[in-house]
């Protein structure tokens, strides 16, 4: 028991499970057809990629990494509301469309 | 103890990442993603990040993922698609390739570089462990304030042009002649 008190996750730790992450996210957009959870699993990779941020300024000592992961938000932020945006107007000129019809980026 | 926080919200990020892309109902793969958020803000607590975790459950949890459940229901695609057929056979065995080879790879260079040692940035210095509770709004304040004052103001023209943007994108046209 003392064991596990003791133990305590390294940034290894940290970066590995942001790797790990990462990989679902990525997978996921490549077998993923619909545009919506595709836009879920971009929203996987950023979060892994925050949280590695996160582990590497506590390991350097310099809040940069936590200013860019702040940045990072509001930049996904603007993604999301853009293409959802996009979505919508795809969406209602044809319902029911999955990444493969829309792949000529016109109507 | 550390270990304890660290194990949960890994299996709460990991099956929610799973649930994300496994399941064929969009508006339960969003619930899935709520779950992910969550574990990293668990993190993001223990890693003393604790403005980033509230603005990751109220940003992301809150408003991105409620975003996402409006569109849903607004197109009307919350069925569950038929994930079981594949049109492209090689595409799914591909892609289990392409992610397990990236996460091999970064793990392997992860491993392989921690005893680097790097020298500290020249920023700021993160709060520590016994200071007071505010100590992380302050330090982050201020170098967000100070140092990336210039990448703030842009940010709040990038927001500004996003929502401009998608008013103009989703906005029906009249097709009458009354203006």
């Amino acid at each position: 028991m003392s064991l596990i008190a003791a133990a305590s996750p390294t940034t290894t730790w940290y970066l590995i499970l942001a790797a790990v992450l990462f990989a679902i996210g990525a997978v996921g957009v490549l077998v993923r057809r619909n545009p919506l959870v595709m836009f879920m699993c971009i929203e996987l990779m950023l979060n892994a990629v925050n949280l590695s941020f996160v582990a590497l300024a506590k390991k350097l000592g310099d809040i940069g990494g936590q200013t860019t992961v702040f940045f990072v938000m509001v930049v996904a932020a603007a993604e999301v509301v853009v293409g959802l945006g996009i979505i919508v107007s795809i969406m209602r000129r044809r319902p029911g469309a999955t990444a493969d019809d829309i792949s000529a980026l016109k109507g | 103890m550390e270990l304890v926080v660290f194990v949960l919200a890994a299996a709460m990020i990991l099956v929610g990442a799973v649930g994300v892309i496994v399941r064929s109902n969009p508006v339960h793969a969003a619930l899935s993603l709520i779950l992910t958020l969550f574990g990293v803000a668990v993190l993001f607590v223990a890693q003393n990040a604790h403005f980033l975790a509230a603005v990751q459950v109220i940003v992301y949890a809150g408003a991105i993922v409620v975003l996402f459940l409006f569109v849903i229901m607004l197109l009307g695609v919350d069925r569950a698609e038929d994930i079981t057929t594949e049109p492209f056979k090689v595409q799914r065995p591909l892609a289990a390739i392409v992610g397990l080879g990236l996460a091999g790879l970064v793990i392997a260079a992860v491993v392989a570089s921690r005893d680097v040692v790097i020298p500290r940035g020249s920023g700021i210095d993160v709060a520590d462990v016994v200071g007071d509770g505010d100590s992380n709004i302050k330090q982050l304040s201020r170098s967000v304030f100070g140092d990336y004052v210039v990448a703030f103001e842009v940010t709040s023209v990038l927001l500004v042009v996003a929502v401009v943007g998608t008013v103009l994108l989703t906005r029906r046209i009249k097709s009458g002649k009354d203006s």
